[in-house]
């Protein structure tokens, strides 16, 4: 696989979605929870129930940046024993038809070698978004995250700066993630107050599309974020549905799709 | 598989060597960087240095003494002197941090702190300095260490600080900090994290070794004062390094002056059981910052084991990966058994009971017999007192009175 189609599958699947008029749906999954087979079904079911891009996280043993639902998921996933390479395995076993884009904490990526991003083009991932490598933390890893053949997806927070906003979006391809919220991931009742001039503010800062995740989980929610920003990224509420079983998941994901086009272009 | 070079300096403040830096999430750069700012301008401004003076001598109760121990140094067979920072209010070094992260807190306008804790002796320290300004203070512990320290949660509760229990993952200072973190994550406007060691993103490690080095400036004053001469060698017990880079700071430029680090090698170095980064571990990035790391061939970190919950942490700071690439240090690693140990010794032939992580530096020290001249001199950091640890070795039974 050559790199440039990699990297820009996700550009194109926005382009498309802008095209008609709709907006993204982003779930998230961590790999190899419930189980690498359940990981497997979960991920075919969210893609015939609407996903246009689907995160998969790979497990960590402790990701700071998550809340106990995502949390528990991965250290599931580990007991279960996978690794990065299992997460690539299951990636080009599930033969999907939209973007893939791992998401990471750095030491396990950093772990799986300088060659990881070019495996992970390889089983079929298209991007790639690293928790805990902000912008300017590291020139040397974040030259070889830009320079290689995913796209790098960055993400700004609610107390990035407009200047910052602007500079991280230059250094990032793909799409750019908004944290709708100061915290972790996880599943939350309202959504917060100043999260439309949030994505003002970042609309101004950036040609690339927005998603907009961390505490999205209903329909409602999913909805309201579709009026504002380009994709909903919609993470513990999927990985809790997922414990329960894959259908749960998969019938989640298609009450959100449903909600997020009644979204008018 | 090519493994990445972490050999190569990345072009970003807020380093030691490679060691160092800040991988955060997003979310915590703003706050890294007024942090930063903060403090910066307050090391500049002689009134916040006067107030940490103050508080240091008037209610710390600085200097801590610099004791000659003279039956400790025969049993060595060279002289041993002792810092005394167990004689700190509240029982540990842990203080001088606290007193200087909550001073600058009270600058930037934060109500509200959190802070880690493994043996307690931070939290206790914490909890403590918070009292004294009426700030709300939240404690984030390990189950497993709650239950080690039962008597260190008691004491930061009448202090009015909330311990959370942590049970994620080992329940111990690793998950403490993971969750003190995400704490902060959301609720970054109005608070201030007091780390507990020279751990965690810029600017931590640099701002937890200046208020530490208090130890070793007061101790090199006292040891050319009472011994007439620097000390051959520096030893110090290394969890997140704080009390160790305290001490030593002050002797780096003295080159004639060896700077050793007791690590805990918990069942022995060559188990799965211990909490050697240094001696063991391989760089990573854990906790906002890139260190040795006690971690496995995929990059998940290892659960670290020590006897002593102060020791119990699978990183270390990053000015200490540092000092060991350059071989300006030398890290070395002390069991449990050998602690305890080292615990007696000092008990018994100085009338000093050490906290378990000090007994680390005092173990390793008493097996060198030979190492030194008898009119050298060794300086030791007695980072703690023992008094913590007293219900958790009798339990054990095996030291009989
Ligand atoms: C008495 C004492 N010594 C040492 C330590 C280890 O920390 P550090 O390596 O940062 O000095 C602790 C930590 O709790 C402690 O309580």
């Amino acid at each position: 696989m050559s790199v440039t189609i990699s990297s820009e599958r996700i550009a194109e699947q926005f382009a498309r979605l802008r095209a008609s008029g709709r907006r993204a749906l982003v779930p998230y999954v961590t790999a190899g929870h419930p189980s690498p087979d359940e990981t497997l079904a979960l991920l075919s079911g969210l893609e015939d129930a609407g996903a246009d891009v689907i995160e998969v996280g790979v497990p960590f043993s402790d990701p700071m940046a998550d809340g106990p639902i995502i949390q528990a998921s991965s250290q599931q996933a580990l007991a279960a024993g996978m690794t990065f390479d299992g997460v690539l395995d299951t990636v080009s076993r599930a033969k999907l038809g939209v973007p893939i884009v791992l998401f990471t904490y750095l030491n396990p990526l950093l772990a799986a070698g300088r060659d990881a991003l070019t495996r992970a083009a390889e089983a079929g991932v298209h991007g790639v978004l690293v928790t805990d490598l902000p912008v300017g933390a590291d020139a040397e890893r974040e030259q070889w995250l830009g320079d290689g053949p995913l796209a790098f997806i960055r993400l700004v927070a609610p107390t990035t700066p407009q200047a910052r906003m602007a500079e991280i979006s230059q250094h990032g391809s793909g799409f750019v993630y908004l944290i709708s919220r100061l915290g972790v991931t996880g599943v939350r009742e309202t959504l917060p107050p100043d999260l439309p001039a949030t994505v003002r503010r970042l609309r101004q800062s950036t040609q690339l599309p927005i998603c907009v995740g961390f505490g999205v989980s209903r329909p409602e929610q999913a909805r309201a974020v579709a009026e504002l920003a380009d994709g909903v990224v919609v993470g513990s509420a999927i990985v809790r549905a997922a414990g329960e079983s894959v259908e749960s998941a998969v019938t989640l994901a298609a009450s959100l799709r449903a909600a997020i086009d009644t979204v008018s272009p | 598989m090519p493994a990445h070079d972490l050999t190569i300096p990345p072009a970003t403040t807020g380093r030691f060597g490679v060691f160092g830096g800040r991988y955060v999430p997003e979310t915590l750069i703003p706050a890294l960087d007024e942090l930063e700012r903060a403090y910066d301008t307050a090391r500049a401004d002689p009134t916040f240095e006067a107030d940490v003076e103050h508080l240091l001598s008037t209610y710390v109760g600085r200097p801590s003494p610099l004791s000659d121990a003279p039956r400790l140094s025969e049993h060595v067979g060279t002289r041993v002197w002792l810092k005394r920072e167990d004689l700190n209010h509240t029982g540990a070094h842990k203080i001088n941090n606290t007193v200087g992260q909550v001073l600058l807190a009270r600058r930037m306008g934060k109500k509200r702190i959190i802070a880690e804790t493994g043996a307690g002796q931070h939290g206790v320290a914490t909890a403590t300095v918070c009292a004294r300004f009426g700030l709300e203070c939240v404690v984030y512990m390990g189950e497993e260490d709650m239950r080690r320290q039962a008597l260190n949660v008691w004491r930061m509760r009448l202090l009015s600080a909330t311990v959370v229990p942590v049970t994620s993952g080992t329940r111990t200072l690793k998950d403490a900090t993971s969750e003190a973190i995400r704490d902060w994550v959301a609720s970054v406007v109005d608070s201030h994290y007091v780390i507990g060691s020279v751990v965690g993103p810029a600017p931590y490690p640099r701002m937890v070794r200046d208020f530490q080095s208090i130890i070793g400036r007061e101790a090199r004053e006292q040891m050319l004062a009472q011994a007439g001469a620097l000390p051959t060698t520096v030893i110090a017990c290394v969890g997140g390094g704080s009390n160790a880079i305290g001490v030593f700071h002050a002797f780096i430029d003295d080159p004639a002056v060896q700077l050793v680090g007791v690590e805990a090698a918990g069942e022995g170095l060559d188990t799965e059981h211990h909490a050697a980064s240094l001696s063991r571990g391989t760089p990573g990035v854990l906790h906002g910052t890139l260190s040795y790391l006690l971690q496995d061939a995929a990059g998940q970190v290892h659960p670290a084991h020590s006897i002593s919950a102060g020791l119990d942490y699978p990183g270390v700071g990053p000015e200490h990966a540092y000092l060991k690439d350059i071989g300006r240090a030398t890290y070395v690693a002390v069991t449990d058994h050998d602690a305890l140990e080292g615990f007696k010794l000092l008990s018994r032939l100085e009338g000093i009971v050490p906290a378990l992580e000090s007994a680390h530096a005092v173990s390793w020290l008493a097996a060198q017999r030979g190492r030194w001249r008898a009119d050298d001199s060794v300086l030791v950091c007695v980072s703690g007192r023992g008094d913590k640890d007293v219900a958790q070795v009798s339990e054990m039974g095996i030291l009989a009175p």
